[in-house]
């Protein structure tokens, strides 16, 4: 009996595995990354764990920390041996490896479906543990888990927060029986999918709210742009606009009290705040061009925006409480789309010179612009949360599909998928603690 | 009783019921013997009404100029359906294409629209959406603003022939919905562009 009933467990939970293994976007390396740190990670002992297992959690970690671009992986079947714990490693083999940093773990289960995920990162030339951690964690969340320790890795090495173990949402448009657009969220390696809205008239834009729980976005379900924001995990949502023209660009502020948009009720597009409870708008631009694509500056205290006043697509920045717009960037014919770096130091954007539209970044301070990517349709760029990598979209071939960028322009990895086109990234914020 | 604004200096009427399911539209070429033609050049100056007389016909005017073609039918919304379901009428493109980040209509495209101007300021009836688009290149949100600019633009040349403001109606679809979801030249001309999608009340 018992062994009927592990048999069935193992097999819905292989028929889940493969649901969601078809459903997910998955991660494919397609550069090399020269300069980045050597690290080692040993396949997780999974010896002790009775059903099978959906995740290889050493992979996970292996593909998140290539996407960072500051660490290379050292691939599997060059691993020198196989450890799983740090009283089982032979220093001397790694140092010959040519590595600086090893992972080891395992994975024990505690009763059925509760596990505990145990790891240590070795300093492999000191010959000493740097961190070692002991999860619990149930089976369904055992990704979230491995995101978890390559956030852990990331932090200790490098000093700055990891972002792995964080949400992205993005639109899906496919062309099955006619158009059909879907708001989905994902992890940050592109798995674990989750629909927000389905709609047959188009859905753009999606903004995180601060706390990570809502999204605002625009949808054509009533034929024309109005902004709707949904609470995602009660999937309560709410039309907070709906003027005549274009409801658009929803951008939430740091503080989480206002969004800002876009309205063309006073007859050009023009940038405005509203408050969201009170539902109060602000107009910060008035001009008979385009203003669009507002973003909140890191601190709250100004936004940065697209405009085509100066006779071409260009960034301005203009404060909340008014005034006259500042333009900043002053190089290339054709700048649009911002996302801004969490410190504010850097502005991600598409830059558009002889018909190719890339992604650029900008160092605030000094207006240097540096090529992030060498696509031709590149678009939609956004930071991860702790401004060290960006998601973008980019069309090649005939689908448009998401990759992510480290900021130096290094390691740049595509999430490619069957179905549809993928575009408009917007990386979500720390998950709360 | 309807009031139409007359501005054809040869407006030519036919009047018959037969006539309506046998021609949808005429022109003074293809006048059959069966139809009886009103000049109503005296009118001009005073507009003129038609109403439904004893014969139980309302007469609707149509189409200016010198190549100008009236129907009359008994019923004034198949009327403006007649016209704009009739593949060989003056409205029958329905598609306004513009150039890179432009939202200038050609001279061509002009002539287009002065005939759609014509046909909704004689047509009460007949609302018209004007749907901007972009091609697939730049930011999805600044392709929003251009087709709205594009959708304007329409919209501008419209009022100018006498559309009224409460016919039009715009919005912008942006790079949303390729009219051709390649992605050549050829497809992102095809895309930027407005859609003329009538209504008849």
């Amino acid at each position: 009996m018992n062994r009927l009933v592990k048999i069935f467990i193992s097999l819905t939970f292989l028929m889940l595995a493969f649901s969601s293994l078809n459903a997910a976007l998955t991660i494919e390396i397609t550069e090399g990354i020269e300069g980045a740190l050597p690290i080692a990670v040993v396949p997780f002992d999974t010896s002790k764990v009775v059903s099978k297992l959906s995740a290889d959690i050493a992979k996970i970690v292996s593909n998140d920390l290539n996407r960072s671009g500051i660490l290379t992986v050292l691939s599997r079947e060059f691993l020198p041996a196989k450890p799983h714990y740090s009283h089982q490693v032979k220093y001397r083999a790694w140092r010959a490896a040519g590595q600086d940093y090893l992972v080891v773990g395992r994975v024990l289960e505690k009763s059925s479906g509760q596990y505990e995920i145990q790891f240590q990162l070795l300093d492999v030339l000191k010959q000493k543990q740097l961190i070692g951690y002991s999860i619990p964690r149930k089976r369904h969340n055992l990704r979230s888990s491995a995101h978890e320790i390559s956030d852990l890795i990331y932090e200790k090495i490098t000093g700055i927060k990891g972002a792995f173990n964080t949400r992205i949402a993005y639109i899906r448009a496919q062309q099955n029986q006619g158009r059909k657009y879907v708001l989905q969220v994902a992890d940050t390696d592109g798995f674990n999918t989750q629909t927000v809205l389905e709609s047959d008239e188009p859905l753009m834009s999606p903004s995180w709210s601060p706390d990570g729980q809502s999204l605002a976005y625009v949808s054509f379900e009533n034929r024309r742009p109005e902004i709707f924001i949904q609470h995602l995990s009660t999937a309560k949502r709410s039309k907070i606009s709906s003027f005549k023209g274009i409801n658009s660009a929803p951008a939430w502020s740091p503080s989480g009290e206002f969004i800002a948009l876009v309205l063309s009720k006073d007859g050009s597009p023009d940038i405005y705040l509203m408050n969201i409870k009170t539902k109060r708008l602000k107009r910060l631009t008035r001009h008979r061009g385009i203003d669009t694509e507002p973003v909140f500056s890191s601190n709250g205290q100004s936004i940065i925006f697209t405009s085509d006043r100066g006779g071409s697509p260009q960034i301005y920045e203009v404060a909340v409480t008014g005034g006259k717009p500042r333009r900043i960037t002053f190089e290339g014919r054709y700048n649009t789309a911002v996302s801004v770096s969490s410190d504010g130091k850097y502005i991600a954007l598409v830059y558009g010179d002889a018909g190719q539209y890339k992604i650029a970044q900008l160092e605030y301070d000094t207006g240097n612009l540096i090529m992030l990517t060498d696509g031709s349709l590149d678009e939609s760029p956004s930071f991860s949360p702790n401004g060290k990598m960006v998601l973008y979209a980019s069309t090649r071939g005939d689908n448009s599909v998401l990759y992510s960028v480290s900021v130096d322009g290094r390691a740049r990895h595509k999430l490619s998928d069957q179905a549809g086109d993928i575009r408009e990234p917007a990386w979500g914020p720390y998950k709360k603690q | 009783m309807k009031l139409f604004n007359v501005r054809s200096k040869f407006l030519l009427l036919c009047i018959t019921a037969v006539f309506v399911t046998a021609c949808q539209t005429v022109t003074d070429e293809i006048i059959e013997d069966s139809t009886v033609i009103v000049g109503v050049d005296q009118l001009e100056n005073e507009g003129f009404g038609v109403s439904s007389g004893n014969t139980g016909l309302d007469l609707t005017a149509l189409e200016g100029g010198s190549n100008s073609s009236v129907i009359a039918i008994d019923d004034e919304v198949e009327s403006a359906q007649a016209v704009l379901d009739n593949v060989n009428s003056d409205i029958d493109t329905r598609v306004i294409y513009f150039q890179f980040d432009s939202e200038k209509i050609s001279e061509d495209s002009l002539r287009t629209l002065e005939a759609h101007g014509d046909f909704i300021s004689t047509n009460a009836n007949v609302f018209l959406r004007l749907e901007g688009h972009s091609d697939e290149r730049g930011s999805r949100e600044y392709n929003i603003a251009l087709g709205d600019r594009r959708a304007q633009s329409v919209r501008r040349v419209l009022l100018f022939q006498g559309a009224s403001v409460d016919q039009l109606e715009t919005v912008s679809y942006g790079e949303e919905q390729p009219a051709v979801s390649t992605h050549t030249e050829d497809s992102w001309s095809k895309n930027r562009r407005v859609d003329l999608v009538y209504q008849v009340n």
